[in-house]
């Protein structure tokens, strides 16, 4: 089936559960809500919401605790969700798991824990110019900390990563490659795989943020080859405050400990403490039982819409946004890499994307304007920041039409066409 | 054409698209006693202010920088709006800006700054507005730090 074909039966199947998420009803100003700020954080539909009243409504109690029913209920949910997770990402054992807060918290576990264990002055770590600032900043706290240094792998005009400047950056030094996925200013889709393999061959280990690929494309941490993979439920139609981290059991197994507390511990006596296996290991302290809970609810849902599905409609969608939004004179796109998925990042001559942000707000459209905590990348391309629609499964080529009105709006309010 | 743009006419006036194209005072002042930088961490916006100030008075002001029409055009207006005044009126004027913008609209009329007025129905974009007044007041007092609007 060709993508074209794949893309009109995906739009069909899929526009229909725009009718899943009740925020979609809402006016904004007095217009319909077109929701572009996926990349930033997508909405949730009924049946994650229900999900996690549920949870608190029938099955709430703190797990690994009592003997009672509901503990032992709760902790039965949790480890579900945990179960759902793994299946997910293709890992081959839950304990391959760990819930976290979210992305920017599991990348601080895994450069708090693997990296203060791991790396020492001299050491390197690559990190992509095209990084969000949760995949940059850890990792600037534990260059200070250990004298390790951070190299840059450069980004071509285009938004590619240049990958001969990244072969080039490999050396014996090399301890850590971080990158992401796909890229939360730019939608490029990174070379992952390739990645992987170029790392492993000098024995780094890699670290990949999906946090922007997850509600996206397929992802399996097995085929990828990668030591770590993270993500965060919320941008995934799951709750905010979870997300979970994925690492390689024999990684994770030799980790230190990050956070003490409770749940985290084998035995605690004054002179010395025990510590939990893996994954509990890492989760010091109740977590959030709910947000596991309603996440996994949230995986359950994207896999009954299809993710391959999902993958077509927002490819058909970008397409569609190329198409339309290249049409509006003084446009110019940031970031045309090779591949792509659901975000379209632009500039409008003599406009600052703030502006855009607040005029397009008055006609119910919601995107995203300023630097995408990405600032390295923005000063890169010489930008102090770009507007960028970011699509998921309910949206349509009538949102895609609403924001290209709304930028024809913008400029006929800045003098620069004549007003209609 | 005046329902046109609903509420928008409200925050984006002419004289604020005007400022926005030609920014006045818009330029560096060598011998400028005092300057201070300004940065809005949550969209971008960066800038400079550079004040003349002698006898206590705000004899030359201006600024560099990039932002959005919204904080461009009141950097600029205030260039215009205090140079030649007395430092404590300056002071008076960053007061009342930050209320006019934030709260309620001080007792006085601000002249042409009246055009930002409609900033405080736009919670999200104050900040823009009164970026350059707490650079400015950072510089006149002195203060080192990047002034910020958080």
């Amino acid at each position: 089936m060709s993508a074209t074909v794949l893309g009109k039966n995906a739009t069909a199947a899929v526009a229909e559960r725009a009718a899943d998420f009740p925020i979609l009803a809402r006016q904004i100003h007095g217009r319909r809500l077109v929701y572009l700020d996926n990349g930033a954080t997508t909405q949730k539909p009924q049946a994650v919401i229900d999900e996690e009243a549920r949870y608190y409504r029938e099955s709430n109690a703190n797990i690994h605790r009592g003997v009672h029913w509901l503990s032992q209920h709760s902790t039965d949910l949790y480890d579900r969700s945990r179960e759902r997770v793994r299946g997910f990402l293709n890992a081959k054992q839950a304990a391959e798991i760990v819930f976290t807060r979210g992305t920017t918290e599991a990348i601080n576990l895994v450069a708090a824990s693997w990296g203060r264990a791991n790396l020492k002055a001299g050491d390197e770590i690559l990190l992509s110019g095209m990084e969000h600032h949760s995949n940059i900043v850890p990792w600037q706290l534990l260059a200070e900390q250990t004298g390790a240094l951070i190299r840059v792998i450069p980004v071509t005009d285009a938004g590619d990563l240049d990958m001969q400047a990244f072969a080039g950056l490999l050396n014996g030094r090399t301890r850590f490659v971080g990158v992401c996925h796909v890229s939360n200013a730019l939608g490029t889709v990174n070379p992952v795989a390739e990645i992987v393999r170029q790392a492993h061959a000098v024995g780094a280990v890699v670290l990949i943020d999906g946090a922007q690929a997850v509600a996206h494309q397929t992802v399996d941490v097995q085929a990828l080859g990668c030591d770590f993979y993270v993500f965060s439920g919320h941008k995934l139609y799951g709750p905010t405050g979870i997300g979970a981290l994925y690492g390689r059991k024999e990684l994770l197994d030799a980790m230190p400990p990050w956070q003490g507390g409770g749940d985290m511990i084998h035995t605690v006596s004054f002179e010395r403490s025990t510590y939990a296996e893996t994954p509990q290991k890492f989760e010091a302290g109740t977590p959030n039982i709910a947000g596991a809970v309603a996440m996994a609810a949230a995986i359950a849902y994207v896999q009954d819409v299809g993710i391959e599905f999902i993958a077509a409609h927002e490819s058909a969608l970008l397409q569609y946004a190329n198409e339309v939004l290249g049409e509006i004179p003084g446009l110019r796109f940031i970031g045309q890499a090779r591949e792509r998925a659901g975000i379209v990042s632009f500039v409008v001559e003599g406009i600052h994307p703030h502006d855009l942000g607040t005029i397009l707000d008055m006609e119910g459209v919601a995107i995203r304007a300023g630097h995408h905590c990405a600032m390295p990348l923005m000063t890169r391309f010489g930008l102090p920041g770009t507007a960028r629609a970011s699509f998921a499964l309910y949206n349509s080529t009538k949102d895609v039409d609403a924001l290209a009105a709304g930028l024809l709006k913008a400029r006929r309010l800045f003098g620069m066409e004549q007003s209609a | 054409m005046i329902g046109q743009f609903g509420d928008l006419r409200e925050l984006y006036q002419e004289v604020i698209f005007d400022h926005n194209r030609r920014p006045r005072n818009f330029h560096c002042i060598e011998e400028a006693t005092h300057q201070a930088d300004g940065h809005n961490p949550l969209c971008g916006d960066q800038l400079t202010v550079y004040a003349r100030v002698a006898d206590g008075v705000v004899e030359d002001v201006s600024f560099l920088g990039h932002g959005c029409a919204i904080s461009t055009a009141s950097a600029s207006l205030m260039t215009e709006a205090v140079k030649g005044q007395p430092v404590e009126e300056v002071e008076r004027l960053f007061q009342d800006m930050h209320a006019m913008l934030t709260e309620s609209h001080p007792d006085r009329d601000l002249g042409k700054l009246e055009v930002l007025s409609g900033v405080r129905e736009f919670p999200a974009r104050v900040k823009c507005a009164t970026l350059a007044w707490h650079t400015l007041h950072n510089a006149i007092t002195q203060a080192r730090e990047t002034a910020k609007t958080e």
